[in-house]
């Protein structure tokens, strides 16, 4: 009992604080009468400014109590002196209202004010995402601007975004993810890639160097149409939205309608499959848009178009056997991307050619991208390999967009150095 | 190697790792025969290399939780669209992952590479035996074609008898 008023007066002169920091909640379950007894006790301590989440009821049942910071020290040392075991809940109760806090302003789907407080750990829909490109460019006038390249088959805007330093038609670099709308880690890795421009484009020699020649060339959102069913109505949609008369399903493979072996085997004429090249070439407006983008451009070096999952880097080609004939060059920048970005986290990827490492794939985007001259064609495939596949959970966005920013630096750079 | 008349048999040697305990692995060699024709399931041979971890206390833990349930436990969307899976659904979505693996097998070919993508439905069906039995539908997606199939399977299990698909059949998919 003096013990117990020795606490009580220890602690009376705390006055009232409002916030919870280093408040802990503890959970003691009293095994015997004299626990139970003296658990009971602490109740009438009104000093010490308990709050009893779960009250004492009897032996075996849990008592939670939150205690104020200035209690926690005593109080912890009284319930030692007694032999009585408690265990620690809630480490911080501050640090939980605020995450709390902050959860629910998210589940209002508030739009974040900044790039800064956008939160690149977790899914976005298509409104957050070109929300997101607005504030960038907003941020960043003099580095970034939003170009409509085209409109999807439900007239969305195709959105690219540009990173120069200035310069008229500098050769450049082209990414684009979310060409497959259920593989979400690449829209979100795009996010985070745009980002990372902005946050490296000066203190990074590396890619200092490469924006005082190029310009960077970023499409988050390549099948906003797929993107928004994926969010709405089946999270495993692939395809485009498209309706082609004669059609009995909807969608195209936008990676099956690009003008490299249209048609040929690695790809399905039936339009209710996955892989459904579609009734011509070109016939999808979001492709359509790009290759427009491109052949207008007439100075693109560098084309990365990224998929998930399998953790594979590719080049062409897919819907032939015949090696490229940069095949060799293209190995080895390959090898050396996968190991930049295994030295992360030690992810593994295999690499290789599409047809040698994945299938016979026609009609694919960096086939034709290759064809048109652009030597350093390549396609990812991210995490995983297949134990979350495309459900992959949001907290390896981050690591999957940090590890393979390494690999895209890796293609860059050489694309940098060996400029044709 | 190519066993004339019957079908193309493939030697394998390989790493399991543990999902749950990363750095538990343990070596395995296969043997996989497809059959001509591909109407019947490969034949698999495997030998293990030592030992898997003992899981006893988990799937006890699991089976008395769900057998002194009062309703039937019932799950949807697992992983959810973000890649969640909910701590009570844990032990529902590794035994969807072992019985998805008899399935794969039996409707695997040469040409066909499947991974479960997610649990669509499970409902647990009360017996009145010691068993716990599932009905889940599942989708499983076929890299290949890249299709998402959707499949309805049984699964029985008791932490001492294992796991058991009695039913499973392929189902159509929704435009």
């Amino acid at each position: 009992m003096k013990v117990l008023v020795l606490l009580a007066a220890l602690v009376a002169a705390t006055a009232g604080i409002e916030t919870f920091v280093g408040h802990q909640v503890l959970r003691i379950v009293p095994t015997n009468d004299e626990e139970l007894q003296k658990v009971k006790e602490l109740q009438d301590l009104e000093e010490l400014q308990l709050d009893f989440w779960l009250a004492p009821r009897g032996l075996g049942h849990p008592v939670d109590v939150r205690v104020p910071f200035p209690s926690l020290q005593s109080l912890k040392v009284h319930l030692e002196a007694n032999g009585i075991s408690y265990s620690v809940m809630i480490e911080d109760v501050q640090a939980l209202v605020d995450h709390e806090r902050m959860e629910m302003l998210r589940s209002q789907r508030q739009l974040p004010l900044s790039t800064n407080t956008f939160d690149y750990t977790t899914y976005h829909n298509l409104d957050e995402i070109y929300a997101f490109m607005d504030l960038l460019v907003a941020e960043n006038p003099n580095l970034v601007s939003k170009l409509e390249i085209g409109r999807s088959t439900e007239n969305r805007p195709l959105y690219v975004l540009k990173f120069s330093k200035g310069g008229t038609n500098r050769p450049a670099i082209w990414i684009d993810t979310g060409i497959h709308s259920r593989e979400w880690v690449t829209q979100a890795s795009g996010v985070w890639f745009a980002k990372k421009i902005v946050l490296d484009h000066e203190n990074n020699k590396g890619l200092a160097s490469i924006l005082d020649k190029m310009d960077i060339f970023l499409e988050i959102v390549t099948n906003p149409d797929g993107f928004a069913f994926t969010h709405t109505q089946n999270r495993m949609w692939r395809k485009t939205r498209s309706r082609h008369s004669g059609s009995l399903c909807v969608g195209v493979d936008p990676n099956r309608n690009w003008d490299a072996g249209f048609g040929g085997s690695g790809a399905s004429g039936n339009s209710c499959s996955e892989t459904y090249h579609g009734p011509y070439a070109n016939s999808e407006p979001e492709v359509k848009a790009i290759v427009d983008f491109v052949k207008n451009h007439g100075n693109i070096k560098a084309f990365i178009s990224i998929h998930s999952y399998s953790q594979l880097l590719l080049y062409p080609y897919g819907y032939t056997s015949t090696p490229v004939p940069d095949q060799k060059e293209l190995h080895e920048i390959s090898e050396k991307a996968v190991a930049a970005l295994s030295s992360l986290y030690g992810t593994s990827y295999k690499y290789g050619s599409i047809i040698t490492t994945i299938y016979q794939a026609s009609g694919g985007t960096i086939d034709w991208t290759y064809n048109q001259g652009i030597k350093y064609s390549f396609t990812f495939e991210l995490r995983d390999t297949g134990r979350y596949g495309f459900l992959l959970p949001a907290n390896q966005i981050v690591p999957t967009a940090e590890e393979t920013w390494l690999a895209l630096q890796v293609i860059t750079q050489h694309t940098l150095d060996h400029l044709y | 190697q190519d066993i004339d008349g019957v079908g193309p048999k493939y030697h394998l040697e390989l790493v399991l790792e543990d999902v749950l305990h990363k750095d538990s692995t343990v070596n395995c060699t296969a043997e996989v025969l497809y059959h001509l024709g591909n109407t019947t399931a490969p034949d698999v041979q495997f030998t293990i290399e030592g030992e898997v971890k003992n899981t006893d206390e988990a799937d006890n833990m699991f089976y008395n939780r769900t057998k002194s349930l009062e309703k039937e436990l019932v799950g949807e969307n697992i992983p959810d669209s973000h890649g969640n899976v909910s701590p009570e659904m844990e032990p529902v979505h590794l035994l969807a992952w072992v019985a998805s693996g008899y399935v794969i097998w039996q409707n695997s070919t040469e040409n066909t590479n499947f991974q479960l993508a997610q649990i669509k439905r499970v409902k647990q069906v009360k017996r009145s035996d010691e068993h716990l039995e599932f009905d889940y539908t599942i989708l499983l997606h076929e890299m290949v074609s890249q299709e998402i199939i959707p499949w309805q399977m049984t699964v029985l299990w008791h932490p001492q008898h294992g796991v058991q698909v009695t039913q499973d059949s392929r189902q159509p998919k929704h435009a």
